[in-house]
């Protein structure tokens, strides 16, 4: 299994772990988690949404007579009805607008038109079919290349003055530079590429339960949210109720990969209509609500160049994009960044030149950009850098891997500063690739490669060499709707010695009440079990921006840590209080304050804790209690990487890919908790097959998504995933507290880009050089054929 | 959450009882066997019956055995009770192929192998690989059985000659020495339904070919076989260039769509690449010792 730690003595050891293992496993694994849907409110309703069978539509009328007539049903809400209160638009987190319900037209298929408040979740259902909606079709725009077209039709005519369908155009990095470059390589490969639309499809889908009190003027919304406060703070600025008195509370979340940070029309219909109705309404989606309506990822239309020296050196990188944003921009991600963090397109290299210029446009599909573990785009930027290395591998007859090694940034390079702006903490690339090549026996791997070519066999050998940027901030460059991104910590030790946490993000399964936990344990030489992690309540919890881009432990586990400290030097004065010392004469050291020269003497935080809360002369300017808080607004991102070996095998006759072994060697810094860290990692590399293989969300011609079920968006199981090979290498971050960078996203990052380069590998003696995902039996047998299944609507 | 609409529910005790309730409740009721298929349209209200005519009391539908040079096929019996069912295996290995790529373990449970014929998705493995052995298919109605040949079984997607009052019961399929059969799918993931797929099943005297049955799934083969290829089979060496020919002419007579599975033109190549290797495989086994159909 993994590898030793290879870098400062690992901060992990030193970290108790909970006697019981994670502390959220014993209420999932006996079933007593409480999801949104297991709660119920006396006199609760529930509410459906009518929605849109067609892509793209003028709304003639909606006729909700026979719905409203229904004996069950207690309201109907329309449009109109909301656009009479100023609630028929919303922002999105990229200053976008999107439709609450629809009034003027229907955007994409799914979009929301109706919604029906009945006593019980069937008759919602019966009832949106007594709705009646006269759609006058319009044509739609279902690919992104056609959607700048003179003649396209305009899709948000809802936009005064608009006349086309682009949302944005962005470029990063120096393009006269690069241009030089480019002009001075001996080399230059150049490659189409379209990194497919794909969905986070968490195991819980979205939902909300609203209770607007008449009364008291609160609202509480139970909700499937990542991020609980800013969500508060947007309901306040569209609802204009005062945000003292909303109430968010997010409560088990079953898988959240990006899906749950956006707000979406159905919880502002679920206020609606607790308002309307002055009960509390439920909504929840179903399975194909969730794929075909909430917020998809990636759909990056992508023209990518790399340029080298006939040596192998490699000069400079640039890259061309279109992305499909759908019919509304609801992409989550710092503001000043529509593409995101595209711009670690340099990777893992050290290259003179970059330069990426992208360009958003408005598609009739489902709305959304940023999501499933998607790092705000790095997994773009990754898989195009290591493909374009791939290729020009294959260009100047070169080892992949051997090629990467030569162009790798070496360790004495850090804080590298990349050719788009990007300043890298810490790395030791070189050493993770050969420790992955080390773990896959890479060159025997090699060998049986030539002995099976001989034989006509298909065997192919996948690198990705990953760069990622997480843990936004800092604030001054990062902001969502104008909310700068950090994250507060509330720690509060009681009176005998136990203490709790609130921290302002949001976990979703990924085990942030142990991790947390251990962080607070360590810094005060508690027991994990004496520390609780309150989260996903902002009347009980500090400010902060939430649990997206693997930002909780590099942000909030930070803002933890500081807490943690600022309560230990808090206690340190409480102690010399108790030991009759001056503060300056004592050390913390095996979980208390010791007297220097006599450690004997010594105080533990439960004892300082209950001194604390007593009648002990504290020295002037000390108060007594022992609780601190911290706000966390990190310096700047911080940069895992890892390096991957991808084995597969492909059957010539049918074109059906079997990956044999995956090696993922990852460093994200110290380990907190290293099962949970290798979870993560297990997670994403099952993303990463599933989207190079299989997952893919698709269109007709006439915009009809195709994948709505779990029939037709694929997931892969155990029998596509092998064991993985994990080894691991530990290169702390210098300006995080606890050396942490965060691993929630970097499988997903970096595994696509190798099983696509092991497939094109394995493809290689047939004189294939390159196919899009997903990388089905039919799209591999096509490349084969030479005839590359394009991107664009099916069958159309 | 997905729900259904409203619906009527009757459990019925015997095939007498489930006769007598269709023909009381009528072409709006529909019978509920495993519901792996049925109850996922319902809530997608892609399917709204007024009745439900549960059937899996019938115990006596459920079984596998030798009877008469046949081996008979309860409807009832479970796709788990067809794969663990050793003379199913030894008489028509196909039928073990073919359920070992059914679904997933749960839906094999659960969903039965009459449900899945009467159900008829186009992209449905068991009624390729029934038309391969070419089995007949009892149905009762009130009129007492009758005998269908498997291959006269379906009439269209989603349709089949079981009219509303009556009830498949059992199928049969005729087993005979010298036989093998085999199925061959290619799915994009476990589970999945095949983007395409093949059964064969041969008789060889020596190495001659004295019968051939192909069963083509989700490439647009008209009655889920391909005649011409079993035509130009008959009486010919079991050899790879008579399999490749019977492949070249299966992909012919086929009629595949584009979907998100795959585009067509790869839907009939391997409708030619999966019959010859289920021709492969099945001739192997009928070479094999102690073989059935």
């Amino acid at each position: 299994m993994s590898g030793a730690a290879g870098g400062p003595a690992g901060a992990a050891a030193e970290r108790p772990l909970p006697a019981a293992g994670r502390k959220e496993d014993a209420r999932f694994i006996r079933g007593r988690g409480r999801f949104l849907d297991d709660i119920t409110l006396p006199g609760m309703l529930h509410g459906a949404i009518l929605r849109s069978p067609l892509a793209h539509a003028r709304i003639a009328s909606v006729d909700t007579a026979a719905a409203r007539a229904h004996p069950m049903v207690e309201a109907v809400i329309t449009g109109d009805m909301l656009a009479e209160r100023g609630l028929a638009w919303m922002p999105t987190l990229s200053a976008d607008t999107q439709a609450v319900l629809a009034t003027d037209k229907v955007r994409f298929q799914g979009q929301e038109v109706a919604f029906v408040v009945a006593r019980d979740r069937y008759a919602a259902r019966d009832a949106l079919e007594l709705i009646s909606v006269e759609y006058e079709p319009l044509p739609p725009v279902t690919d992104a290349r056609r959607a700048l077209d003179p003649d396209a039709p305009v899709i948000r005519d809802d936009q005064p003055g608009r006349a086309d369908n682009r949302v944005f155009d962005w470029s990063a990095g120096d393009l006269a530079a690069t241009e030089a470059a480019f002009a001075a390589a001996d080399v230059v490969v150049t490659q189409e590429m379209h990194y497919p639309r794909s969905h986070p499809a968490p195991l819980e889908t979205c939902g909300a339960i609203a209770d607007a009190d008449p009364v008291t003027g609160r609202l509480t919304l139970w909700s499937t949210t990542q991020a609980p406060h800013a969500h508060r703070t947007l309901y306040a600025m569209i609802t204009g109720l005062p945000e003292h008195k909303i109430r968010v509370i997010s409560p088990d979340i079953g898988g959240g990969f990006g899906n749950k940070v956006p707000v979406y029309p159905g919880y502002l219909c679920a206020i609606a209509g607790s308002m309307l109705t002055r009960r509390p309404v439920k909504w929840t989606e179903d399975r194909s609500e969730n794929l075909m309506s909430t917020t998809f990822a990636r759909d990056y239309h992508m023209r990518g160049q790399i340029a080298a020296d006939a040596d192998g050196t490699i000069l400079a990188v640039r890259a061309s994009v279109l992305a499909d944003h759908g019919a509304f921009n609801g992409a989550a991600q710092p503001s000043k960044y529509p593409a995101g963090f595209f711009h670690v397109l340099t990777g893992s290299y050290d290259l003179r030149a970059a330069y990426c210029q992208v360009t958003g446009v408005y598609t009739n599909k489902a709305p959304g950009g940023v999501a499933y573990s998607c790092s705000f785009r790095v997994t773009e930027a990754v898989y195009l850098i290591e493909r374009l290395v791939d290729l020009l591998a294959r260009e100047l007859g070169a080892d992949p891997a051997e090629l990467r090694m030569r162009n790798l940034l070496r360790p004495e390079q850090f804080p590298y500063r990349s050719a788009t702006g990007l300043r890298y903490d810490s790395g030791d690339y070189p050493r993770a690739l050969r420790k992955a090549m080390q773990i896959a026996g890479y060159a025997e791997l090699r060998a049986e490669q030539a002995r099976r070519r001989e034989r006509g066999e298909l065997m192919g050998i996948g690198v990705s060499c990953f760069t990622e940027a997480v843990g936004a901030g800092p604030r001054k460059h990062m902001d969502i709707l104008g909310l700068g991104i950090a994250d507060g910590a509330d720690l509060r030790v009681h009176p005998t010695g136990t203490a709790t946490l609130s921290v302002s993000c949001q976990t979703q399964g990924q085990g942030h009440e142990t991790t947390f936990a251990q962080i607070v344990a360590a810094e005060l030489g508690l027991s994990p079990d004496d520390v609780d992690v309150v989260h996903g309540d902002t009347d009980r919890t500090p400010f902060g921006l939430g649990t997206y881009g693997s930002r909780s432990t590099a942000v909030s586990g930070a803002a933890a840590a500081v807490a943690a400290r600022r309560v230990r030097e808090r206690a340190r004065l409480v102690a010399a209080a108790m030991l009759e010392v001056d503060p300056e004469d004592l050390e913390w050291a095996d979980g208390a304050w010791r007297v220097r020269g006599d450690p004997e003497q010594a105080r533990r935080i439960a004892e300082i804790a209950m001194a604390a809360h007593s009648g002990l002369e504290l020295p002037d300017g000390v108060e007594g209690h022992l609780d601190a808080s911290a706000v966390y607004d990190p310096p700047d991102l911080t940069f895992p990487f890892g390096a991957y070996i991808c084995v597969t095998d492909v059957d010539p006759g049918t074109g059906e890919v079997r990956v044999r072994r995956f090696v993922a060697v990852d460093d994200c810094g110290v380990r907190i908790n290293p099962a949970i860290v290798e979870g993560q990692i297990h997670r994403g590399l099952a993303d990463g097959i599933g989207i190079a293989l299989m997952q893919a969300i698709a269109f007709d011609a006439d915009g009809n998504c195709l994948s709505g079920s779990f029939m037709d968006y694929l997931l892969p199981t155990s029998v596509e995933c092998p064991s993985p090979e994990l080894g691991m290498t530990v290169t702390p971050s210098p300006h995080h507290p606890l050396g942490a960078k965060g691993i929630g996203e970097s499988a997903t990052v970096g595994a696509p880009a190798a099983v696509v380069n092991s497939v094109m590998d394995a493809l290689a003696p047939l004189g294939v050089r390159h196919a899009d995902m997903p990388l089905t039996p039919a799209a591999v047998w096509r490349a084969i054929k030479g005839c590359p299944i394009r991107p664009g609507p099916i069958g159309g | 959450m997905q729900v259904p609409a409203y619906v009527d529910y009757e459990r019925a005790t015997s095939v007498e009882h489930a006769l007598a309730l269709l023909a009381r409740y009528g072409p709006g009721a529909r019978v509920l066997a495993g519901g792996h298929s049925l109850i996922p349209m319902m809530k997608l209200r892609l399917a709204q019956p007024e009745t439900l005519i549960d059937i899996n009391p019938l115990t006596e539908l459920d079984y596998v055995r030798l009877d008469g040079g046949e081996l008979r096929i309860g409807a009832l019996t479970r796709h788990a009770g067809l794969l663990g069912s050793p003379l199913a295996g030894a008489a028509a290995p196909i039928l073990h192929d073919a359920e070992r790529v059914i679904a997933d373990p749960v839906v094999r449970l659960w969903g039965t192998v009459g449900g899945s014929l009467c159900q008829a998705d186009p992209s449905e493995d068991l009624s390729a690989a029934f038309a391969a052995l070419k089995a007949t298919m009892v149905i009762a109605g009130p009129g007492g059985e009758r005998t269908v040949p498997a291959r006269m079984f379906h009439t269209g997607p989603y349709e089949t000659v079981v009219a509303p009052g009556e009830l498949l019961t059992e199928i049969r399929v005729p087993v005979a020495p010298g036989g093998g059969s085999a199925y061959v799918k290619v799915g994009r993931r476990a589970g999945d339904w095949p983007v395409g797929a093949a059964g064969a099943a041969v008789r060889l005297d020596g190495n001659v070919i004295t019968s051939a049955g192909i069963g083509l799934t989700a490439v647009g083969a008209e009655h889920f076989c391909a005649a011409e290829a079993e035509e130009a089979l008959r009486g010919a060496p079991a050899t790879e260039e008579s399999f490749a020919r019977a492949g070249r002419l299966a992909a012919e007579h086929c009629r595949p769509v584009t979907d998100q599975r795959g585009p067509a033109d790869y839907k009939r190549h391997l409708a030619a690449e999966l019959t010859v290797r289920a021709l492969r495989r099945a001739a192997d086994r009928a070479r094999g010792p102690g073989r059935g159909a």
